[in-house]
Protein backbone atom coordinates (compact mmCIF):
# COMPACT_ATOMS: atom_id res chain seq x y z
CA UNK A 1 0.00 0.00 0.00
CA UNK A 2 2.83 2.39 0.84
CA UNK A 3 4.49 2.24 -2.56
CA UNK A 4 1.07 2.68 -4.16
CA UNK A 5 0.77 5.92 -2.21
CA UNK A 6 3.88 7.10 -4.09
CA UNK A 7 1.84 6.81 -7.26
CA UNK A 8 -1.58 7.72 -5.95
CA UNK A 9 -0.61 10.76 -3.90
CA UNK A 10 -3.30 12.81 -2.22
CA UNK A 11 -2.92 15.61 -4.75
CA UNK A 12 -3.52 13.13 -7.59
CA UNK A 13 -6.52 11.54 -5.92
CA UNK A 14 -7.92 15.01 -5.25
CA UNK A 15 -7.47 16.20 -8.85
CA UNK A 16 -9.00 12.93 -10.08
CA UNK A 17 -12.05 13.39 -7.91
CA UNK A 18 -12.37 17.13 -8.48
CA UNK A 19 -10.64 17.93 -11.75
CA UNK A 20 -9.87 21.64 -12.23
CA UNK A 21 -10.79 23.44 -15.46
CA UNK A 22 -12.97 20.48 -16.38
CA UNK A 23 -15.25 22.20 -18.88
CA UNK A 24 -15.62 23.04 -22.55
CA UNK A 25 -14.58 26.42 -23.98
CA UNK A 26 -17.33 27.21 -26.48
CA UNK A 27 -15.17 29.08 -28.97
CA UNK A 28 -11.58 28.08 -28.36
CA UNK A 29 -8.76 29.39 -30.49
CA UNK A 30 -7.23 25.93 -30.34
CA UNK A 31 -8.48 22.46 -29.50
CA UNK A 32 -7.47 18.82 -29.97
CA UNK A 33 -8.46 15.33 -28.95
CA UNK A 34 -5.99 12.90 -27.45
CA UNK A 35 -6.64 9.17 -27.48
CA UNK A 36 -4.80 6.28 -25.97
CA UNK A 37 -5.59 3.41 -28.34
CA UNK A 38 -4.38 0.84 -25.83
CA UNK A 39 -7.06 1.66 -23.29
CA UNK A 40 -9.55 3.71 -25.26
CA UNK A 41 -9.14 6.77 -23.04
CA UNK A 42 -10.10 10.04 -24.71
CA UNK A 43 -9.40 13.58 -23.65
CA UNK A 44 -10.31 16.87 -25.30
CA UNK A 45 -8.33 20.02 -24.54
CA UNK A 46 -9.51 23.54 -25.31
CA UNK A 47 -7.34 26.66 -25.33
CA UNK A 48 -7.87 30.38 -25.68
CA UNK A 49 -4.63 31.96 -26.75
CA UNK A 50 -4.20 35.72 -27.04
CA UNK A 51 -0.94 37.43 -27.92
CA UNK A 52 0.96 34.14 -27.57
CA UNK A 53 -0.31 33.71 -24.01
CA UNK A 54 -2.62 30.96 -22.74
CA UNK A 55 -5.53 32.96 -21.36
CA UNK A 56 -7.67 29.89 -20.68
CA UNK A 57 -7.17 26.14 -20.90
CA UNK A 58 -9.69 23.42 -20.09
CA UNK A 59 -10.27 19.74 -20.71
CA UNK A 60 -13.01 17.12 -20.85
CA UNK A 61 -12.99 13.40 -21.22
CA UNK A 62 -12.82 10.07 -19.48
CA UNK A 63 -9.62 8.58 -18.24
CA UNK A 64 -7.87 6.90 -15.37
CA UNK A 65 -6.85 8.77 -12.22
CA UNK A 66 -3.38 9.37 -13.61
CA UNK A 67 -4.52 10.84 -16.92
CA UNK A 68 -7.33 12.88 -15.35
CA UNK A 69 -5.14 14.29 -12.59
CA UNK A 70 -2.33 14.97 -15.02
CA UNK A 71 -4.69 16.87 -17.33
CA UNK A 72 -6.11 18.82 -14.42
CA UNK A 73 -2.66 19.70 -13.06
CA UNK A 74 -1.49 20.61 -16.54
CA UNK A 75 -4.28 23.12 -17.07
CA UNK A 76 -3.37 24.78 -13.76
CA UNK A 77 0.30 24.86 -14.70
CA UNK A 78 -0.22 26.26 -18.20
CA UNK A 79 -2.88 28.89 -17.56
CA UNK A 80 -1.33 32.34 -18.01
CA UNK A 81 1.91 30.98 -19.47
CA UNK A 82 3.32 32.16 -22.79
CA UNK A 83 3.01 29.36 -25.35
CA UNK A 84 6.76 29.48 -25.81
CA UNK A 85 7.14 27.82 -22.40
CA UNK A 86 5.00 24.77 -23.16
CA UNK A 87 7.70 22.75 -24.87
CA UNK A 88 10.17 23.41 -22.09
CA UNK A 89 7.65 22.43 -19.41
CA UNK A 90 6.60 19.31 -21.30
CA UNK A 91 10.19 18.22 -21.67
CA UNK A 92 10.85 18.70 -17.97
CA UNK A 93 7.62 16.90 -17.09
CA UNK A 94 8.38 14.02 -19.45
CA UNK A 95 11.80 13.60 -17.85
CA UNK A 96 10.26 13.49 -14.41
CA UNK A 97 7.77 10.73 -15.31
CA UNK A 98 10.23 8.61 -17.27
CA UNK A 99 13.62 8.86 -15.57
CA UNK A 100 15.22 8.99 -12.17
CA UNK A 101 16.43 12.54 -12.63
CA UNK A 102 16.11 15.09 -9.89
CA UNK A 103 12.89 17.03 -10.21
CA UNK A 104 13.80 20.27 -11.97
CA UNK A 105 12.70 23.50 -10.41
CA UNK A 106 9.69 25.23 -11.83
CA UNK A 107 7.54 22.12 -12.25
CA UNK A 108 5.63 22.91 -9.09
CA UNK A 109 2.72 20.58 -8.39
CA UNK A 110 3.36 18.66 -11.60
CA UNK A 111 6.14 16.85 -9.81
CA UNK A 112 3.59 14.84 -7.78
CA UNK A 113 3.35 12.65 -10.86
CA UNK A 114 6.99 11.58 -10.50
CA UNK A 115 5.79 8.27 -9.01
CA UNK A 116 4.67 7.25 -12.51
CA UNK A 117 8.30 6.49 -13.38
CA UNK A 118 8.01 3.22 -11.42
CA UNK A 119 4.99 2.21 -13.53
CA UNK A 120 6.19 2.26 -17.15
CA UNK A 121 2.82 1.11 -18.49
CA UNK A 122 1.25 4.25 -17.04
CA UNK A 123 3.57 6.88 -18.55
CA UNK A 124 1.22 7.27 -21.51
CA UNK A 125 -1.63 8.06 -19.13
CA UNK A 126 0.39 10.88 -17.59
CA UNK A 127 1.41 12.40 -20.91
CA UNK A 128 -1.88 12.07 -22.84
CA UNK A 129 -3.16 15.59 -22.07
CA UNK A 130 0.22 17.09 -22.91
CA UNK A 131 0.25 15.38 -26.29
CA UNK A 132 -3.21 16.80 -26.91
CA UNK A 133 -2.08 20.34 -26.09
CA UNK A 134 0.88 20.08 -28.41
CA UNK A 135 -1.45 18.76 -31.13
CA UNK A 136 -3.84 21.65 -30.53
CA UNK A 137 -1.06 24.15 -31.07
CA UNK A 138 -0.07 22.37 -34.28
CA UNK A 139 -3.76 22.46 -35.24
CA UNK A 140 -4.14 18.74 -35.82
CA UNK A 141 -7.51 17.88 -37.30
CA UNK A 142 -7.31 14.18 -36.40
CA UNK A 143 -7.16 12.98 -32.80
CA UNK A 144 -3.59 12.58 -31.64
CA UNK A 145 -2.68 9.15 -30.30
CA UNK A 146 -0.14 8.16 -27.69
CA UNK A 147 0.90 5.19 -29.86
CA UNK B 1 -21.48 -30.27 -27.15
CA UNK B 2 -24.12 -30.06 -24.50
CA UNK B 3 -25.08 -26.71 -23.04
CA UNK B 4 -23.41 -26.04 -19.74
CA UNK B 5 -25.69 -25.91 -16.73
CA UNK B 6 -26.54 -22.50 -15.34
CA UNK B 7 -24.14 -21.37 -12.63
CA UNK B 8 -26.52 -21.92 -9.80
CA UNK B 9 -26.89 -25.61 -10.60
CA UNK B 10 -23.18 -26.39 -10.35
CA UNK B 11 -22.38 -27.63 -6.87
CA UNK B 12 -19.36 -25.81 -5.49
CA UNK B 13 -17.70 -28.98 -4.18
CA UNK B 14 -17.25 -30.36 -7.68
CA UNK B 15 -13.85 -28.70 -7.86
CA UNK B 16 -12.79 -31.46 -5.48
CA UNK B 17 -12.58 -33.60 -8.62
CA UNK B 18 -9.30 -31.91 -9.45
CA UNK B 19 -5.96 -32.18 -7.69
CA UNK B 20 -5.24 -28.47 -7.92
CA UNK B 21 -1.93 -28.63 -6.04
CA UNK B 22 -0.64 -31.17 -8.54
CA UNK B 23 -1.94 -29.18 -11.49
CA UNK B 24 -0.38 -25.95 -10.23
CA UNK B 25 2.96 -27.69 -9.67
CA UNK B 26 3.07 -28.37 -13.40
CA UNK B 27 3.24 -24.63 -14.18
CA UNK B 28 6.74 -23.33 -13.40
CA UNK B 29 5.74 -19.70 -13.97
CA UNK B 30 3.11 -19.78 -11.23
CA UNK B 31 5.73 -20.33 -8.52
CA UNK B 32 7.02 -16.77 -8.60
CA UNK B 33 6.32 -13.69 -6.56
CA UNK B 34 5.59 -10.32 -8.15
CA UNK B 35 6.18 -7.13 -6.17
CA UNK B 36 6.92 -9.44 -3.24
CA UNK B 37 3.50 -11.13 -3.39
CA UNK B 38 2.64 -14.61 -4.69
CA UNK B 39 1.55 -14.34 -8.32
CA UNK B 40 -2.21 -14.66 -8.80
CA UNK B 41 -2.59 -14.95 -12.55
CA UNK B 42 -6.11 -14.01 -13.61
CA UNK B 43 -5.41 -12.79 -17.14
CA UNK B 44 -5.99 -16.17 -18.73
CA UNK B 45 -8.46 -14.91 -21.32
CA UNK B 46 -5.66 -12.77 -22.78
CA UNK B 47 -3.19 -15.62 -22.76
CA UNK B 48 -2.98 -18.63 -20.48
CA UNK B 49 0.24 -20.08 -19.01
CA UNK B 50 1.77 -23.36 -20.17
CA UNK B 51 2.40 -26.58 -18.24
CA UNK B 52 5.86 -28.14 -18.23
CA UNK B 53 4.63 -30.89 -20.58
CA UNK B 54 4.17 -28.27 -23.29
CA UNK B 55 7.44 -26.47 -22.62
CA UNK B 56 9.22 -29.84 -22.67
CA UNK B 57 7.56 -30.90 -25.93
CA UNK B 58 8.82 -27.75 -27.66
CA UNK B 59 12.25 -28.05 -26.10
CA UNK B 60 12.44 -31.74 -27.02
CA UNK B 61 11.59 -30.99 -30.64
CA UNK B 62 14.36 -28.42 -30.94
CA UNK B 63 16.85 -30.48 -28.89
CA UNK B 64 16.39 -33.84 -30.51
CA UNK B 65 14.54 -34.09 -33.80
CA UNK B 66 13.80 -30.73 -35.44
CA UNK B 67 13.83 -30.58 -39.23
CA UNK B 68 11.61 -29.00 -41.84
CA UNK B 69 8.48 -30.96 -42.64
CA UNK B 70 7.01 -32.52 -45.76
CA UNK B 71 10.18 -32.28 -47.82
CA UNK B 72 13.21 -34.04 -46.43
CA UNK B 73 14.07 -37.71 -46.87
CA UNK B 74 16.33 -37.51 -43.85
CA UNK B 75 15.40 -38.87 -40.45
CA UNK B 76 14.92 -35.55 -38.65
CA UNK B 77 12.55 -34.26 -41.31
CA UNK B 78 10.59 -37.50 -41.17
CA UNK B 79 10.37 -37.39 -37.38
CA UNK B 80 9.29 -33.74 -37.40
CA UNK B 81 6.69 -34.45 -40.08
CA UNK B 82 5.32 -37.36 -38.07
CA UNK B 83 5.08 -35.25 -34.91
CA UNK B 84 3.55 -32.28 -36.77
CA UNK B 85 0.93 -34.42 -38.48
CA UNK B 86 0.39 -36.23 -35.18
CA UNK B 87 -0.57 -32.90 -33.66
CA UNK B 88 -3.05 -32.37 -36.48
CA UNK B 89 -4.68 -35.69 -35.62
CA UNK B 90 -4.84 -34.60 -31.95
CA UNK B 91 -6.64 -31.41 -32.95
CA UNK B 92 -9.01 -33.41 -35.16
CA UNK B 93 -9.87 -35.72 -32.30
CA UNK B 94 -10.18 -32.77 -29.88
CA UNK B 95 -12.80 -31.10 -32.09
CA UNK B 96 -14.25 -34.43 -33.29
CA UNK B 97 -13.75 -33.36 -36.90
CA UNK B 98 -14.35 -36.00 -39.55
CA UNK B 99 -10.92 -35.75 -41.15
CA UNK B 100 -7.44 -34.31 -40.58
CA UNK B 101 -7.90 -32.63 -43.96
CA UNK B 102 -10.34 -30.31 -42.21
CA UNK B 103 -7.73 -29.02 -39.75
CA UNK B 104 -5.68 -26.07 -41.01
CA UNK B 105 -2.83 -24.64 -38.92
CA UNK B 106 -2.59 -20.86 -38.94
CA UNK B 107 -0.84 -18.29 -36.71
CA UNK B 108 -3.83 -17.59 -34.47
CA UNK B 109 -7.62 -17.19 -34.41
CA UNK B 110 -7.27 -13.84 -36.17
CA UNK B 111 -5.49 -15.41 -39.11
CA UNK B 112 -8.02 -18.25 -39.23
CA UNK B 113 -10.86 -15.74 -39.55
CA UNK B 114 -8.94 -13.66 -42.09
CA UNK B 115 -8.38 -16.83 -44.12
CA UNK B 116 -12.13 -17.45 -44.29
CA UNK B 117 -12.97 -13.79 -44.95
CA UNK B 118 -10.42 -13.60 -47.74
CA UNK B 119 -10.77 -17.01 -49.39
CA UNK B 120 -14.39 -18.00 -48.78
CA UNK B 121 -15.69 -14.43 -48.48
CA UNK B 122 -13.67 -13.21 -51.43
CA UNK B 123 -15.08 -15.87 -53.74
CA UNK B 124 -18.69 -16.00 -52.50
CA UNK B 125 -19.62 -12.52 -51.26
CA UNK B 126 -20.77 -9.92 -53.80
CA UNK B 127 -22.15 -6.39 -53.72
CA UNK B 128 -25.54 -6.30 -52.02
CA UNK B 129 -24.85 -9.41 -49.94
CA UNK B 130 -24.79 -9.35 -46.15
CA UNK B 131 -22.52 -10.74 -43.43
CA UNK B 132 -24.10 -11.18 -40.00
CA UNK B 133 -22.00 -10.92 -36.85
CA UNK B 134 -22.96 -10.15 -33.25
CA UNK B 135 -22.51 -7.06 -31.12
CA UNK B 136 -20.16 -8.88 -28.76
CA UNK B 137 -17.47 -9.91 -31.23
CA UNK B 138 -13.77 -9.42 -30.63
CA UNK B 139 -12.21 -7.01 -33.15
CA UNK B 140 -10.76 -10.06 -34.90
CA UNK B 141 -14.28 -11.15 -35.87
CA UNK B 142 -15.33 -7.64 -36.91
CA UNK B 143 -12.51 -6.05 -38.88
CA UNK B 144 -11.88 -8.88 -41.42
CA UNK B 145 -15.59 -8.72 -42.35
CA UNK B 146 -15.54 -4.93 -42.57
CA UNK B 147 -12.56 -5.19 -44.91
CA UNK B 148 -14.42 -7.79 -46.98
CA UNK B 149 -17.50 -5.55 -47.12
CA UNK B 150 -15.38 -2.60 -48.25
CA UNK B 151 -13.84 -4.70 -51.01
CA UNK B 152 -17.08 -6.22 -52.25
CA UNK B 153 -19.81 -3.71 -51.46
CA UNK B 154 -21.51 -6.14 -49.08
CA UNK B 155 -23.08 -4.92 -45.82
CA UNK B 156 -22.23 -5.92 -42.26
CA UNK B 157 -25.25 -6.60 -40.02
CA UNK B 158 -24.96 -6.85 -36.24
CA UNK B 159 -27.10 -8.92 -33.86
CA UNK B 160 -27.83 -6.82 -30.75
CA UNK B 161 -27.72 -8.12 -27.18
CA UNK B 162 -29.53 -7.37 -23.94
CA UNK B 163 -28.20 -5.48 -20.92
CA UNK B 164 -27.40 -8.84 -19.36
CA UNK B 165 -25.22 -9.66 -22.36
CA UNK B 166 -27.46 -12.19 -24.14
CA UNK B 167 -27.97 -12.13 -27.89
CA UNK B 168 -31.48 -11.23 -29.02
CA UNK B 169 -32.27 -14.23 -31.19
CA UNK B 170 -35.45 -12.70 -32.62
CA UNK B 171 -33.29 -9.95 -34.10
CA UNK B 172 -30.84 -12.55 -35.36
CA UNK B 173 -33.66 -14.38 -37.10
CA UNK B 174 -34.95 -11.13 -38.58
CA UNK B 175 -31.49 -10.40 -40.02
CA UNK B 176 -31.25 -13.93 -41.46
CA UNK B 177 -34.61 -13.49 -43.15
CA UNK B 178 -33.30 -10.80 -45.49
CA UNK B 179 -32.32 -13.56 -47.89
CA UNK B 180 -29.05 -11.78 -48.64
CA UNK B 181 -26.91 -13.24 -45.87
CA UNK B 182 -23.86 -15.14 -47.12
CA UNK B 183 -22.18 -15.94 -43.80
CA UNK B 184 -22.72 -15.69 -40.05
CA UNK B 185 -19.78 -15.06 -37.71
CA UNK B 186 -20.42 -15.58 -34.01
CA UNK B 187 -18.25 -15.75 -30.93
CA UNK B 188 -18.79 -18.90 -28.86
CA UNK B 189 -17.70 -17.41 -25.53
CA UNK B 190 -17.42 -13.62 -25.29
CA UNK B 191 -14.03 -12.43 -24.04
CA UNK B 192 -15.51 -9.17 -22.75
CA UNK B 193 -18.71 -10.46 -21.11
CA UNK B 194 -18.18 -14.16 -20.45
CA UNK B 195 -21.44 -14.92 -22.27
CA UNK B 196 -21.72 -18.43 -23.64
CA UNK B 197 -23.73 -17.99 -26.82
CA UNK B 198 -26.31 -20.57 -28.01
CA UNK B 199 -24.26 -21.34 -31.11
CA UNK B 200 -25.90 -24.68 -31.84
CA UNK B 201 -29.34 -23.09 -32.08
CA UNK B 202 -27.90 -20.18 -34.07
CA UNK B 203 -26.27 -22.57 -36.54
CA UNK B 204 -29.55 -24.44 -36.98
CA UNK B 205 -31.36 -21.16 -37.64
CA UNK B 206 -28.75 -20.16 -40.22
CA UNK B 207 -28.77 -23.57 -41.90
CA UNK B 208 -32.55 -23.44 -42.20
CA UNK B 209 -31.87 -20.56 -44.60
CA UNK B 210 -28.84 -22.13 -46.26
CA UNK B 211 -26.35 -19.78 -44.55
CA UNK B 212 -22.94 -21.11 -43.40
CA UNK B 213 -21.58 -20.21 -39.95
CA UNK B 214 -18.11 -19.43 -38.62
CA UNK B 215 -17.67 -19.80 -34.85
CA UNK B 216 -14.89 -17.87 -33.10
CA UNK B 217 -13.80 -20.36 -30.46
CA UNK B 218 -10.75 -18.50 -29.13
CA UNK B 219 -12.18 -18.27 -25.62
CA UNK B 220 -14.36 -21.37 -25.53
CA UNK B 221 -12.04 -24.28 -26.31
CA UNK B 222 -10.08 -24.16 -23.02
CA UNK B 223 -13.29 -24.21 -20.99
CA UNK B 224 -15.79 -26.59 -22.59
CA UNK B 225 -15.81 -29.63 -24.86
CA UNK B 226 -16.46 -28.68 -28.49
CA UNK B 227 -17.75 -31.14 -31.07
CA UNK B 228 -17.78 -29.52 -34.51
CA UNK B 229 -19.85 -32.30 -36.02
CA UNK B 230 -22.52 -31.97 -33.38
CA UNK B 231 -22.48 -28.17 -33.75
CA UNK B 232 -22.47 -28.65 -37.53
CA UNK B 233 -20.70 -25.29 -38.03
CA UNK B 234 -18.92 -24.69 -41.34
CA UNK B 235 -15.86 -23.11 -39.69
CA UNK B 236 -14.45 -23.10 -36.16
CA UNK B 237 -11.38 -21.04 -35.22
CA UNK B 238 -9.17 -21.03 -32.13
CA UNK B 239 -5.68 -20.16 -30.86
CA UNK B 240 -3.13 -22.41 -29.22
CA UNK B 241 -1.99 -19.80 -26.72
CA UNK B 242 -5.36 -19.70 -24.98
CA UNK B 243 -5.51 -23.47 -24.51
CA UNK B 244 -2.20 -24.05 -22.67
CA UNK B 245 -0.22 -24.30 -25.91
CA UNK B 246 2.47 -21.99 -27.30
CA UNK B 247 1.71 -18.67 -28.97
CA UNK B 248 2.07 -18.43 -32.74
CA UNK B 249 -0.26 -21.26 -33.71
CA UNK B 250 -3.94 -21.11 -34.55
CA UNK B 251 -6.41 -23.61 -35.91
CA UNK B 252 -9.09 -23.33 -38.52
CA UNK B 253 -11.56 -26.18 -38.79
CA UNK B 254 -13.56 -26.12 -42.01
CA UNK B 255 -15.92 -28.57 -43.63
CA UNK B 256 -14.00 -30.43 -46.30
CA UNK B 257 -16.33 -29.67 -49.21
CA UNK B 258 -16.10 -25.94 -48.49
CA UNK B 259 -12.33 -25.93 -48.01
CA UNK B 260 -11.90 -27.85 -51.25
CA UNK B 261 -13.98 -25.32 -53.16
CA UNK B 262 -12.15 -22.33 -51.65
CA UNK B 263 -9.13 -20.75 -53.38
CA UNK B 264 -5.79 -20.71 -51.51
CA UNK B 265 -5.26 -17.89 -49.00
CA UNK B 266 -1.52 -17.40 -49.45
CA UNK B 267 0.78 -18.74 -52.12
CA UNK B 268 4.20 -20.26 -51.57
CA UNK B 269 5.99 -23.43 -50.69
CA UNK B 270 4.25 -26.49 -49.25
CA UNK B 271 0.86 -25.52 -50.72
CA UNK B 272 1.55 -26.67 -54.27
CA UNK B 273 1.74 -29.96 -56.10
CA UNK B 274 3.34 -28.65 -59.28
CA UNK B 275 4.72 -25.24 -60.22
CA UNK B 276 5.71 -24.10 -63.68
CA UNK B 277 5.91 -20.51 -64.80
CA UNK B 278 2.77 -21.08 -66.83
CA UNK B 279 0.59 -22.65 -64.18
CA UNK B 280 0.61 -23.97 -60.63
CA UNK B 281 -1.42 -26.89 -59.36
CA UNK B 282 -2.29 -26.55 -55.70
CA UNK B 283 -1.75 -29.18 -53.09
CA UNK B 284 -4.64 -31.09 -51.56
CA UNK B 285 -6.07 -30.26 -48.15
CA UNK B 286 -4.86 -29.30 -45.66
CA UNK B 287 -1.56 -28.21 -47.27
CA UNK B 288 -3.34 -25.95 -49.74
CA UNK B 289 -3.88 -23.51 -46.89
CA UNK B 290 -0.49 -23.87 -45.21
CA UNK B 291 1.93 -21.96 -47.41
CA UNK B 292 5.51 -21.70 -46.15
CA UNK B 293 7.29 -23.34 -43.26
CA UNK B 294 4.95 -23.32 -40.26
CA UNK B 295 5.86 -22.96 -36.60
CA UNK B 296 6.60 -26.69 -36.40
CA UNK B 297 7.68 -27.04 -32.78
CA UNK B 298 4.78 -24.88 -31.63
CA UNK B 299 2.23 -27.02 -33.48
CA UNK B 300 3.76 -30.03 -31.73
CA UNK B 301 3.50 -28.06 -28.46
CA UNK B 302 -0.21 -27.53 -29.13
CA UNK B 303 -0.59 -31.28 -29.50
CA UNK B 304 1.08 -31.75 -26.13
CA UNK B 305 -1.25 -29.14 -24.60
CA UNK B 306 -4.32 -31.01 -25.86
CA UNK B 307 -2.95 -34.30 -24.47
CA UNK B 308 -2.41 -32.56 -21.13
CA UNK B 309 -5.89 -31.04 -21.08
CA UNK B 310 -7.54 -34.31 -22.16
CA UNK B 311 -5.82 -36.11 -19.29
CA UNK B 312 -7.56 -33.77 -16.84
CA UNK B 313 -10.81 -33.83 -18.78
CA UNK B 314 -12.72 -30.79 -19.98
CA UNK B 315 -15.80 -31.71 -17.97
CA UNK B 316 -13.79 -31.53 -14.74
CA UNK B 317 -12.19 -28.27 -15.92
CA UNK B 318 -15.58 -26.74 -16.71
CA UNK B 319 -17.04 -27.79 -13.38
CA UNK B 320 -14.12 -26.36 -11.43
CA UNK B 321 -14.11 -23.08 -13.34
CA UNK B 322 -17.86 -22.71 -12.99
CA UNK B 323 -17.66 -23.17 -9.26
CA UNK B 324 -14.84 -20.63 -9.12
CA UNK B 325 -16.76 -18.12 -11.21
CA UNK B 326 -19.88 -18.56 -9.12
CA UNK B 327 -17.91 -18.02 -5.92
CA UNK B 328 -16.01 -15.01 -7.31
CA UNK B 329 -19.19 -13.42 -8.68
CA UNK B 330 -20.84 -13.70 -5.27
CA UNK B 331 -17.85 -12.15 -3.52
CA UNK B 332 -17.54 -9.36 -6.10
CA UNK B 333 -21.21 -8.53 -5.67
CA UNK B 334 -20.53 -7.70 -2.00
CA UNK B 335 -18.31 -4.77 -3.00
CA UNK B 336 -20.33 -1.52 -3.06
CA UNK B 337 -20.13 0.32 -6.38
CA UNK B 338 -18.86 -2.72 -8.25
CA UNK B 339 -20.86 -3.36 -11.42
CA UNK B 340 -20.61 -6.66 -13.26
CA UNK B 341 -20.55 -6.19 -17.03
CA UNK B 342 -22.11 -9.31 -18.47
CA UNK B 343 -24.62 -11.21 -16.36
CA UNK B 344 -25.89 -13.75 -18.86
CA UNK B 345 -27.49 -16.94 -17.55
CA UNK B 346 -24.95 -19.04 -19.49
CA UNK B 347 -21.55 -17.68 -18.56
CA UNK B 348 -18.09 -19.11 -18.25
CA UNK B 349 -14.58 -18.46 -17.16
CA UNK B 350 -14.45 -14.72 -16.56
CA UNK B 351 -15.88 -11.75 -14.67
CA UNK B 352 -15.78 -8.32 -16.27
CA UNK B 353 -16.57 -5.36 -14.02
CA UNK B 354 -16.26 -1.66 -13.29
CA UNK B 355 -16.02 0.18 -9.96
CA UNK B 356 -17.80 3.47 -9.45
CA UNK B 357 -15.45 6.43 -9.74
CA UNK B 358 -12.39 4.26 -10.30
CA UNK B 359 -10.94 3.67 -13.73
CA UNK B 360 -10.11 0.04 -14.62
CA UNK B 361 -6.47 0.99 -15.28
CA UNK B 362 -6.11 2.19 -11.73
CA UNK B 363 -7.71 -1.04 -10.52
CA UNK B 364 -5.23 -3.00 -12.65
CA UNK B 365 -2.20 -1.12 -11.33
CA UNK B 366 -3.22 -1.49 -7.70
CA UNK B 367 -4.03 -5.19 -8.11
CA UNK B 368 -0.68 -5.75 -9.80
CA UNK B 369 1.08 -4.46 -6.67
CA UNK B 370 -0.88 -7.09 -4.72
CA UNK B 371 0.43 -9.79 -7.07
CA UNK B 372 -2.86 -10.07 -8.97
CA UNK B 373 -2.63 -9.94 -12.78
CA UNK B 374 -5.89 -8.94 -14.48
CA UNK B 375 -6.75 -7.25 -17.73
CA UNK B 376 -7.90 -3.64 -17.70
CA UNK B 377 -9.02 -2.14 -20.97
CA UNK B 378 -11.46 -2.56 -23.82
CA UNK B 379 -10.54 -6.22 -24.44
CA UNK B 380 -10.35 -5.62 -28.20
CA UNK B 381 -14.14 -5.34 -28.06
CA UNK B 382 -14.73 -1.58 -28.20
CA UNK B 383 -18.32 -1.94 -29.49
CA UNK B 384 -19.14 -3.87 -26.30
CA UNK B 385 -17.69 -1.03 -24.20
CA UNK B 386 -19.76 1.48 -26.19
CA UNK B 387 -22.87 -0.66 -25.62
CA UNK B 388 -22.43 -0.31 -21.86
CA UNK B 389 -21.20 3.29 -21.98
CA UNK B 390 -17.88 2.52 -20.30
CA UNK B 391 -14.40 3.25 -21.68
CA UNK B 392 -13.01 0.02 -20.30
CA UNK B 393 -13.59 -2.74 -17.78
CA UNK B 394 -11.46 -4.75 -15.40
CA UNK B 395 -11.54 -8.47 -16.15
CA UNK B 396 -10.55 -11.44 -14.04
CA UNK B 397 -10.42 -14.60 -16.13
CA UNK B 398 -9.84 -18.12 -14.91
CA UNK B 399 -7.90 -21.17 -15.94
CA UNK B 400 -7.95 -24.68 -14.53
CA UNK B 401 -5.08 -23.85 -12.14
CA UNK B 402 -6.85 -21.01 -10.34
CA UNK B 403 -8.12 -21.57 -6.82
CA UNK B 404 -10.74 -20.21 -4.48
CA UNK B 405 -7.92 -18.79 -2.37
CA UNK B 406 -6.79 -16.76 -5.37
CA UNK B 407 -10.32 -15.46 -5.81
CA UNK B 408 -10.12 -14.32 -2.18
CA UNK B 409 -6.82 -12.51 -2.87
CA UNK B 410 -8.49 -10.75 -5.82
CA UNK B 411 -11.48 -9.66 -3.76
CA UNK B 412 -9.31 -8.51 -0.85
CA UNK B 413 -7.20 -6.45 -3.26
CA UNK B 414 -10.35 -4.87 -4.70
CA UNK B 415 -11.36 -3.77 -1.22
CA UNK B 416 -7.93 -2.13 -1.00
CA UNK B 417 -8.65 -0.31 -4.25
CA UNK B 418 -11.82 1.08 -2.68
CA UNK B 419 -9.92 2.09 0.42
CA UNK B 420 -7.27 3.95 -1.58
CA UNK B 421 -9.84 5.80 -3.65
CA UNK B 422 -12.25 6.41 -0.79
Amino acid sequence: MNDLRDLYQEVILDHNKRPRNFRIIEQPTHRAEGVNPLCGDRINVYLNIEDEVIKDITFQGAGCAISSASASLMTEALKGKPIGEIEHLFEAFHNVVTSDCECPHGLGKLSVLAGVRDYPSRVKCATLAWHAVRAALEEHKEPVATE
Amino acid sequence: MSALPALSTVPIDRCADLDLARIRAEFPILRQRVHGKPLVYLDNAASVQRPKAVIDAISDCYSSYYGNIHRGVHLLSERSTTAYEGAREKVRAFLNAASVQEIIFTRNTTESINLVASSFGGSVVKAGDEIVITGMEHHSNIVPWQMLCERTGAALKVVPFTDAGELILEEYERLLDSGRVKLVGVVHLSNALGTLNPVKAMIEMAHARGVPVLVDGAQSVPHLAVDVRELDCEFYAFSSHKIYGPAGVGVLYGKKALLEAMPPYQGGGDMISLVTFEKTTYADLPNKFEAGTPSIADVIGLGAALDWLNAIGLDAVAAHEHALLEYTTARLSEIPGLRLIGTARDKAALASFTMQGIHPHDIGTILDREGVAIRAGHHCAQPVMQRYGVPATARASFAVYNTHDEADVLVKALWKVKELFA
